[in-house]
C-alpha cells in the first residue's frame, strides 16, 4: 500500500493533462459547430481555420472553448464522458434489466472474454506440453525453442485474416474458434518459456534423492518437477491471460467481426462514433485488470497451501 | 494416397535425423542443423498433405506456389516493406523507444513518481492497447504517421517499465563506490546504472521489436494508401489472391525475425559481460 499515493497522484495528473489536451484537440470541430450555430467566430469558415493553429484560434474564439468538452463526436472525449459512455453501455442497462442487450458492452465483453478463456486454455496446455517435450527431450529441445521463438516474432495479425478464411472453408462456424486459435498463438509462449524454467527448478540433490526412494519418471515429474513449477507456472499464466485478450482483440479487430470488443472497435470507426470505440477501449482495460487480478488471488492461495510463501 | 505416404515419411525421416544429430553433442553446427531441419521438415509435410488431399490453392496454396508468387511479384512486396516497415514499424520503435527511455531517466530521480508510474506502466502494458488503431489513424490520417504512431504508444510503455526497473539494478554497495570515487549523477548513471540496466534494456527492446510490426500492420488496416503489408493482406483475403497473402505474411514473418534477430545481435556486442550471454 506504500505506493497507493504515488499510483493516484500519477493517475490524477494523467486524468488532468487528459482534460487540457481536449481543448485543443476538439476546438475545430466545436467551432465548425458553434458556426453553423450561427456564433461569430474568427476567422469565417472551416477552411480558412485549417491555416491557423489552435493555439491562435482557441485564443481568438475564447468564449466556444468550453463547447469543445461536450460535443457528441469528438475527436478526444473527455475522461467523464467516457465514463457515462461505459455506464450507460453496462450500469443502466442491467438497471433497465436488459444486461444482454447486443447494444451493451456486458454482452459484447463477454463474447471477447469467452473466446480469451478457450486461448487461454488451448495456450496453456500447449505452451505445458511443450514444455513437458522440451524439458525430457533433448530433440525437442533443439528443434522447438528456436520455432518457439520465431513464432513470436511474426506479427500474427498478418495470420489473422488467413486463420479465419481457413477455418471457414474447413466448416467451423462462427469466429469464436479462430479468435481462440490467435490467443492462444499469443498465450502459449510466455507459458512455454515459464514452464520450461519451472520443470528445470529442482536441484540436482533433489532429483538424486529422488533417485535414491527409487522413484520412477513419472513419479519424479508428479512429486518433484510439478510442484516445483507452479511459482514460475502462475507468472506466466498472468502473463498468458494479458495476452489472450490482446490475441482475442486483434482477432476481432481486422476480421469484420460483429460481437466482442474488438468488433465495438471496428463498428465504433466505421460509424464515426469515437465514444463507443473509447469505452470499449477500457471496458477491455477493465477486463484485463480483473482477468490478471483473478490469476493473482488463485496464485496467493495456491501458494499458500503449498506451503511457499 | 502417395502424397500422403510421402508426408509421413518426409516426417520420420527428418525426425529421426533430428534425434541422432542431437545426441551427437553439443556443437554450433547441430544447434543451428536441428531447428533448420525440422522446419524443412514441416515446410515439405505441408507441401505433401496440401497436394495429398488436393486441397484448392484459393484455401491454402503449396509453399512452392507461394515462393513463385514471391520471386514474381518482389516489386510489390518491396514497396509494402518500405512502407509498412521501414516507414512505420522502425520510425515508431525508434521515436517509441527513445521516448521511454529518456522517460524513463527523468522518472528514475524521483522515486515518488517510480513508485506511481510502475505499477500504471506495468498495467497498461499489458493492456490491448492495438485497440487504439483507429483513433490513431483518424487523428493523423492515413500515411505512415499514424501507423508510427499507433507503434510509439504501443512500445511506449513496455520499454520504459523495463528501463526503469533496468536502472534500480546497480546494487546500493556498486553506488556507493561509485560515490566514494566521488563520482557525479551524471558519471554514475554513465559509467555504472546504464550498463547494469542494457540487459533490461534489451528485453524491452526485445518486446518492442516484436510489437512494433503488429501495431504497423493492425493500423493499416483502418486505412492506409494503396500500399502496405496490412493493406495488400486485407484486400488479399477479399480478392482471393491468397498466394500473394501468404508471400506478404512471408515477408512479415522473415522481417520480424530479421528485427528481433538485429536487436538480439547489438544486445551481444553491448551486454558481452552478462552471464546469460557468455554461456
Amino acid at each position: 500500500m506504500r505506493s497507493a499515493l504515488p499510483v493516484l497522484t500519477v493517475l490524477a495528473v494523467i486524468v488532468g493533462i487528459w482534460y487540457l489536451a481536449v481543448a485543443p484537440m476538439n476546438v475545430r470541430v466545436a467551432l465548425d459547430q458553434a458556426e453553423r450555430a450561427g456564433a461569430q467566430i474568427v476567422p469565417e469558415g472551416s477552411v480558412p481555420r485549417r491555416e491557423v493553429s489552435v493555439w491562435t484560434l482557441m485564443l481568438r474564439n475564447s468564449d466556444h472553448v468550453a463547447e469543445g468538452y461536450a460535443l457528441e463526436r469528438p475527436r478526444l472525449p473527455t475522461p467523464a464522458q467516457v465514463g457515462q459512455e461505459l455506464w450507460k453501455t453496462t450500469g443502466a442497462m442491467i438497471a433497465k434489466g436488459r444486461p444482454w442487450s447486443k447494444r451493451g458492452l456486458i454482452y459484447h465483453g463477454w463474447i471477447t472474454l469467452q473466446s480469451t478463456l478457450w486461448g487461454f486454455a488451448l495456450g496453456t496446455l500447449l505452451g505445458i506440453a511443450g514444455a513437458v517435450a522440451i524439458v525430457y527431450s533433448r530433440t525437442a529441445q533443439l528443434s522447438l525453442m528456436p520455432w518457439a521463438i520465431i513464432s513470436q516474432t511474426i506479427p500474427i495479425v498478418a495470420l489473422a485474416p488467413m486463420i479465419i478464411v481457413l477455418s471457414s472453408q474447413i466448416g467451423v462456424e462462427g469466429r469464436g474458434l479462430p479468435k481462440a486459435i490467435i490467443s492462444a498463438y499469443l498465450c502459449f509462449f510466455p507459458v512455454l518459456v515459464g514452464m520450461v524454467k519451472g520443470l528445470r527448478a529442482p536441484q540436482p540433490a533433489q532429483l538424486d534423492l529422488l533417485r535414491t526412494y527409487n522413484a520412477n519418471g513419472l513419479q519424479s515429474f508428479l512429486r518433484l518437477r510439478l510442484p516445483a513449477s507452479v511459482p514460475y507456472l502462475f507468472t506466466s499464466l498472468k502473463v498468458g491471460i494479458a495476452a489472450a485478450l490482446v490475441g482475442t482483440i486483434v482477432g476481432e479487430l481486422p476480421t469484420g467481426a460483429i460481437s466482442g470488443l474488438g468488433a465495438r472497435i471496428l463498428i465504433g470507426d466505421q460509424f464515426g462514433t469515437p465514444l463507443a470505440i473509447w469505452s470499449a477501449l477500457f471496458a477491455a482495460a477493465v477486463l484485463a485488470g480483473a482477468l490478471v487480478t483473478v490469476l493473482d488471488v488463485v496464485q496467493r492461495i495456491t501458494l499458500k497451501r503449498m506451503g511457499l510463501v | 494416397m502417395m502424397w500422403i505416404a510421402l508426408a509421413l515419411v518426409v516426417w520420420a525421416a527428418g525426425w529421426g535425423l533430428n534425434i541422432w544429430l542431437a545426441n551427437r553433442g553439443e556443437s554450433r553446427l547441430v544447434r543451428i542443423a536441428v531447428p533448420v531441419i525440422f522446419g524443412l521438415t514441416l515446410l515439405a509435410m505441408w507441401e505433401a498433405l496440401v497436394r495429398g488431399f488436393g486441397v484448392s490453392p484459393v484455401i491454402l496454396p503449396p509453399p512452392s506456389v507461394v515462393a513463385q508468387t514471391f520471386a514474381a511479384s518482389t516489386d510489390i512486396l518491396w514497396t509494402d516493406f518500405r512502407q509498412t516497415v521501414l516507414k512505420g514499424a522502425l520510425r515508431g520503435f525508434l521515436i517509441g523507444c527513445a521516448a521511454a527511455f529518456t522517460a524513463a531517466i527523468l522518472i528514475d530521480r524521483s522515486s515518488f513518481l517510480t513508485r506511481g508510474l510502475l505499477p500504471i506502466g506495468n498495467f497498461v502494458a499489458a493492456l490491448p492497447i492495438v485497440g487504439i488503431a483507429p483513433i490513431l489513424v483518424g487523428w493523423f490520417g492515413f500515411d505512415w504517421q499514424s501507423k508510427a504512431a499507433v507503434v510509439v504508444v504501443m512500445v511506449f510503455f513496455p520499454m520504459l517499465v523495463n528501463t526503469v526497473q533496468g536502472l534500480a539494478e546497480a546494487s546500493a554497495m556498486q553506488r556507493d563506490l561509485m560515490r566514494t570515487y566521488a563520482a557525479s549523477y551524471w558519471q554514475t548513471l554513465w559509467r555504472l546504472r546504464l550498463p547494469a540496466a542494457m540487459p533490461f534494456v534489451f528485453n524491452g527492446l526485445k518486446i518492442a521489436s516484436t510489437l512494433a510490426l503488429i501495431g504497423a500492420i493492425v493500423a493499416e488496416y483502418f486505412g492506409s494508401p494503396t500500399r502496405g503489408m496490412g493493406f495488400r493482406i486485407s484486400t488479399g483475403v477479399g480478392s482471393l489472391s491468397i498466394d500473394l497473402v501468404w508471400a506478404e505474411i512471408a515477408v512479415a514473418a522473415l522481417a520480424g525475425t530479421a528485427f528481433y534477430g538485429t536487436v538480439a545481435f547489438i544486445e551481444r556486442i553491448v551486454t558481452f559481460w552478462h552471464p546469460s550471454q557468455r554461456g
